[in-house]
């Protein structure tokens, strides 16, 4: 965004910016402006995933799910926001109110923060801050913050096990998610999200995930870690309705309670967009370098931004949707279980990933013959999981289809390209 | 490096306007009919019995202590995994390979402690001692 309030400076008003004592000005409105269109995106994909993560768990239960507001339903989250933002906000009397208020700005600051780093395109960032990675790992932990004082201060049973809980799966399970996007630093040499993306390429044999098979378990280790630290299922414990009500929230109602849903929502975005950013080349364009991208001029820079968006963009729902899928798939751990599994198989898991890139950074050549051929082996490997995936999905359709079909002698109430 | 840090703060100062915003705005038109009964804390429609605030699993305390731990190692490490690469093209590789492993090694010797002492499982015997040895 500098580059871009720079140009701005010098096209429009034709002076420079180096020197031009009120360049601040302009540049505080860029700023304003690059965060108030995060908010705009981060709004428009919180509200429409709920509604396709409620299709897609009616469809995967044989069932319809929210189909009334607009068409298929499409404008339901409209109605819920509206909805909850007409309701009373209720606080317990004993609760620690100063702290019960303050609970969703950390909730929803520690997870707008991410969206400074977090890029949408070749260009497309509000702030490519030097210290890209280890910045989101420090900004998402003020969430745990906003979810302890949740807990805490409404003074209910509920909450403070949601929050204890909460707080301990988001602490323990950051430390294998923070080691796994280690090994990607490792290989990049730089903690920038968008150095990390450039070192990757377009093409999967390019991606960090099939570098080496470390790296392909680290991907798997990240992502394991980061459902857990956004409370997905089968990590769900912190709210899990069928024993502690709604966990940290229970209290809350209305428009706070919004907010965390919200940040909850907006979460599945950064988790995705953080994995295919480390892992998955990010917005890379196959067949085209960054260096194309930055020496781009007029139309074509701004064709090959929006074009990098939709890469991006298309790489990180087809990962929101698998987590949506998971959620409606496993069953939920317990909570012993679940911190058990994060010290006692993920952290010394994801330490072996980091040793093994150790070595494999230090011993391998980039362009060798071992670094490619591991190159192609590890893409064979992961074209051949996501046919499989992609197999098991559609063999899962078709059986509910021809079940459908067989029980009512009518066709499934929709065709397979509508929303699930 | 100053726009890119001040535009942290512009964004977490519009999340903050934003929440407010709309809390404020949803005061002006939202009902507001309080009583004694909706400000009970929620306990299952009984009435609640006793504060939340008491004490609470010691274990928690214990894993946050070893996240501590663990999330220092891995500030550390960051940005010497951040130079690991252009250390290793000037042909200083080894030195910084060596220097990470014995960082790791001895977090994982420690790891291995805190996991011989039975500190990370969450399920204990009651007549077990808390701490052995």
């Amino acid at each position: 965004m500098r580059q871009l309030a720079d140009a701005l400076l010098v096209t429009l008003l034709g002076v420079d910016p180096a020197t031009w004592p009120y360049a601040w000005v302009v540049y505080g409105a860029v700023m304003l402006a690059s965060a108030a269109l995060a908010m705009t995106f981060v709004a428009l994909f919180a509200g429409p995933v709920t509604v396709v993560e409620r299709r897609v768990a009616g469809r995967m239960m044989s069932r319809i799910g929210p189909n009334r507001v607009g068409p298929q339903g499409v404008i339901q989250w409209l109605a819920d926001g509206l909805k909850c933002f007409l309701k009373e906000d209720l606080i317990p009397d004993a609760a620690d109110r100063p702290l019960f208020r303050l609970a969703p700005y950390l909730v929803f600051g520690g997870m707008f923060g991410t969206f400074v780093v977090l890029p949408f395109g070749a260009h497309l960032v509000a702030a490519d801050l030097n210290v890209g990675v280890l910045y989101l790992f420090a900004i998402s932990s003020i969430v745990v913050v906003g979810i302890l004082a949740a807990g805490w201060s409404s003074n209910s049973k509920w909450g403070l096990f949601g929050a204890f809980r909460s707080a301990a799966q988001i602490i323990s399970y950051e430390v294998p998610s923070a080691l796994s996007a280690l090994t990607v630093v490792l290989f990049a040499g730089t903690l920038s999200l968008q150095g990390i993306i450039r070192e990757q390429g377009g093409m999967p044999w390019d991606w960090f995930v099939v570098r080496t098979p470390f790296t392909f378990a680290a991907f798997f280790l990240f992502f394991t870690s980061a459902l857990a630290e956004g409370n997905r299922t089968p990590f769900d414990l912190p709210e899990a309705e069928s024993e502690l009500v709604a966990g940290y929230h229970t209290e809350y109602s209305g428009m706070r309670f919004l907010f965390f849903l919200f940040a909850e929502w907006a979460n599945l975005w950064i988790m995705s967009a953080v994995a295919t950013a480390c892992f998955l080349g990010g917005w890379n364009i196959p067949g085209v370098s960054p260096a194309t991208i930055d020496s781009a001029t007029g139309l074509s820079f701004w064709g090959l931004q929006l074009l990098s968006f939709i890469v991006f963009a298309a790489k990180t729902s087809a990962l929101v949707f698998i987590v949506i899928q998971l959620r409606w798939t496993l069953p939920r751990l317990r909570i012993d279980q679940l911190l058990e599994m994060c010290w006692k198989y993920l952290v010394p898991l994801s330490f072996a990933c980091l040793l093994g890139v150790m070595i494999w950074a230090w011993g391998v050549t980039v362009g060798s013959l071992v670094d490619l051929g591991m190159r192609l082996v590890m893409t064979c490997v992961g074209a051949g999981i996501a046919f499989h995936y992609a197999r098991r999905v559609r063999f899962n359709y078709m059986a509910d289809r021809d079940n459908y079909l067989k029980m009512t002698g009518k066709e499934l109430w929709y065709p397979p390209y509508r929303l699930p | 490096m100053l726009f890119d840090f001040a535009n942290v703060l512009v964004f977490l100062l519009v999340s903050c306007v934003f929440v407010g915003g709309a809390l404020l705005v949803g005061s002006l038109i939202r009902p507001k009919a309080p009583n004694p009964d909706k400000a009970t804390v929620y306990e299952c429609g009984e009435r609640p019995i006793g504060k939340a605030w008491f004490n609470f699993n010691p274990r928690f305390y214990l894993l946050a202590l070893v996240f501590i731990l663990f999330d220092v190692e891995i500030a550390l490490t960051y940005p010497v995994a951040a130079v690991f690469r252009s250390w290793n093209e000037e042909g200083n590789g080894t030195v910084a390979l060596i220097e990470l492993l014995l960082f790791l090694l001895i977090l994982l010797v420690g790891l291995a402690f805190v996991w011989g002492k039975g500190n990370l499982s969450f399920n204990r015997k009651i007549d077990e001692p808390e701490v052995k040895g």
